[in-house]
């Protein structure tokens, strides 16, 4: 059982706040990843939370219990850093029993609960190793050993593949999804890739320079990110964000001028003469003769399962475009795009304008 | 970068060099160690004599030897031991949870080693005269400690900056205490370079001789004051001076000799990555 409260959670380096009030509830046995650019806070919030940073200000809360002043070690919580932090000088075995050690835990036991833990994470042949003998996804998985050893309330976890190869990584991220159904306890995962918050998260919470933007399931962010932040932080390829104009609105729908000059229908009434912005996903357009704006190939990827295009539509950026692989499309070839279902739209504030799903 | 091989000769001969340079006095201190007294002041010197070993058995025979001898290991070795006892959690404390004071601290710290130690001579000798430390091991270990300690707390700050702050991090949530954390991390982690400040503040001790000399008469006085007492009123004997030179710095020299790798170790440590 484990359920953790932020409230108000504050944190300054002398006149520099670099967490600015953060509220979340994290519950039993959900999986949270922390997703932002790097240095928008999200170490610094699970150090908080760890015990490893002092908190500034509001209340941290573990099963109810406000923890603020609590050492870490006295939390129940588990970390795994991004170096490893193995102990150099001890075993793997020694480094996953360290904890039991200090906490006086009988030898039997130790080694017991040792040998499970290896087990899990295919470890067993490895024991009698010293960290410097051991390759990075190996020091990684005992590192994920020693914590797993002290069956803590929660993990954290932060940015625990950042090391690791590309091959190891994806492998790295299986396993870690595994072990959360597995053991059925309570994660906390930072990460500043996108791709590992969606593939992990039952919930993302996404920061940006020391405040939450948005929380919510990966599927929840993808299609419904609250702000242009969101919009182009979440999914890859990024989200095409279009500035627009309004040129005209009835009662239920306006049409709008997109940089470049293209039209464009949205089903919502708007102010004439407003600023916008229109979100659309590259794999949310089609390319069809119907389509409104019109842009000319600049650049194709050929990425084998599918094909990337970068269209000039007239404004600064291009429209990304993500096609079938079988796709045809030529260098300097003119086509006429048009959204599939989801277009997004956000306000001259950046916040997302409710339209009618369709 | 790759050194051409006139690089690499001229490296050479300038290390040798200085090599020769900084021997060539102990080198000659031995040598005239074994002349008769009108031999070592024979203008030209002389490289070519008859050795004589009259020298040794004179300044055995005058001075205490072994109770100077004595004297220098207990209080090089309990300056250093003292001395790491206080450095050991200063630095610990230094490195790992520093406050805006910490570099100002430290820099206060070293900039007492800046000052000539005779500036202090009335405070410090008053100072044991009235606490009753004046030519007692006590004392002089007292005061070689204290002219030690910015050193010894310097090394070893720099020798537990080197260690990862994750992994104190990481055995804080383990549930180590700042006990803990030295024992059972830090303290294995920065052996070496413990060990090469602990061998540095021996040599240091060793060959004080300002403190040592002024603070000592015959109780306490370690090999440098027993040096000193072979260019008395008489006069300078320098081959008697000599042997009793060689006689203080060979233990030392041993000592160095025998630990070299371990002081090359952990006084590179950290500057080659
Ligand atoms: N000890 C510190 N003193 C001052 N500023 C710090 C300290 N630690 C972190 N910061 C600042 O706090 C911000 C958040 O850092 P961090 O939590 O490490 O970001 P992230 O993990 O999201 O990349 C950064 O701007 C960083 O410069
Ligand atoms: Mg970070």
């Amino acid at each position: 059982m484990c359920t953790l409260e932020l409230k108000n959670l504050r944190k300054a380096y002398g006149n520099i706040e670099v967490i600015k009030g953060i509220d979340l509830t994290i519950n039993d046995r959900e999986f949270v990843v922390f997703v932002g650019p790097s240095g928008c806070g999200k170490s610094t919030l699970l150090r908080m939370i760890a015990g490893l940073e002092e908190i500034t200000g509001g209340d941290l809360l573990i099963d109810g219990v406000r923890v603020n002043d609590v050492p870490p070690d006295k939390r129940g919580l588990a970390m795994v850093f991004q170096s490893y932090a193995l102990y150099p000088h001890m075993t793997v075995a020694d480094n996953m029993a360290f904890a039991l050690r200090l906490a006086g835990v009988p030898k039997a036991e130790r080694d017991a609960r040792v040998q499970v833990a290896a087990k899990t994470l295919q470890l067993d042949a490895l024991l009698d190793r010293k960290p410097a003998n051991l390759s990075g996804g190996q020091r990684q998985r005992v590192a994920i050993g020693r914590a797993i050893v002290r069956q803590p309330k929660a993990f954290l976890f932060d940015e625990p593949l950042s090391n690791l190869d590309a091959a190891l990584r994806v492998q790295t991220r299986i396993e870690i999804a595994k072990l959360h159904n597995d053991l059925q306890s309570t994660m906390i995962y930072v990460t500043h890739d996108q791709i590992e918050a969606m593939t992990l998260a039952d919930r993302i919470v996404v920061f940006n320079a020391g405040h939450i933007e948005q929380v919510g399931t990966p599927l929840e962010l993808y299609h419904n990110p609250a702000n242009l932040f969101v919009a182009g932080f979440i999914g890859s390829p990024k989200m095409n964000l279009i500035g627009a104009e309004v040129e005209s609105s009835n009662g239920q729908s306006s049409t709008l001028r997109l940089e470049g000059g293209s039209p464009f229908t949205v089903p919502t009434a708007l102010g004439q003469g407003e600023k916008v912005t229109v979100g659309i996903r590259p794999e949310h357009i089609a390319v069809t003769d119907q389509g409104t704006i019109s842009g000319r190939v600049e650049v194709i990827e050929h990425l084998g399962n599918e094909t990337i295009a970068y269209a000039s539509i007239g404004g600064a950026e291009p429209l990304t475009v993500k096609l079938p692989s079988a796709s045809t499309v030529q260098l300097g070839e003119t086509l006429h795009f048009a959204p599939r279902g989801h277009a997004a739209l956000f306000n001259q504030a950046g916040q997302a304008i409710a339209l009618p799903r369709g | 970068m790759r050194a051409s091989p006139l690089q690499k000769l001229i490296i050479a001969i300038l290390g040798w060099g200085a090599a020769l340079l900084m021997f060539f006095p102990v080198a000659w201190m031995v040598l005239t160690s074994f002349k008769t007294e009108i031999n070592a002041i024979h203008s030209p010197p002389l490289l070519i004599f008859h050795p004589t070993l009259a020298n040794y058995g004179h300044v055995i025979h005058l001075g205490d030897y072994i109770g100077a001898l004595t004297n220098s290991v207990v209080i090089s070795v309990g300056a250093t031991i003292l001395g790491l006892i206080i450095g050991i959690p200063a630095a610990y404390a230094m490195a790992f949870f520093p406050n805006r004071w910490t570099k100002d601290l430290m820099l206060w710290m070293l900039s007492t080693k800046m000052m000539p130690a005779v500036g202090v001579l009335m405070p410090i000798y008053l100072l044991c005269q009235r606490s009753g430390l004046l030519d007692t091991q006590t004392g002089l270990i007292l005061v070689m400690m204290l002219s030690n300690l910015p050193i010894i707390v310097w090394m070893l700050y720099t020798f537990f900056k080197e260690i990862p702050g994750d992994i104190i991090e990481a055995s804080r949530m383990d549930g180590a205490g700042p006990l803990a954390q030295l024992r059972v991390v830090l303290l294995p982690l920065a052996g070496p370079g413990i060990a090469s400040t602990a061998l540095l503040s021996i040599i240091l001790s060793w060959n004080e001789a300002f403190w040592s000399i002024n603070l000592t008469a015959t109780n306490a006085a370690p090999l440098t004051a027993f040096i000193a007492t072979f260019s008395a009123p008489e006069g300078l004997f320098w081959a008697k001076l000599s042997a009793a030179s060689t006689l203080a710095v060979a233990p030392i020299l041993i000592f160095g000799w025998a630990t070299q790798r371990q002081l090359v170790r952990g006084l590179t440590f950290g500057a080659v990555k």
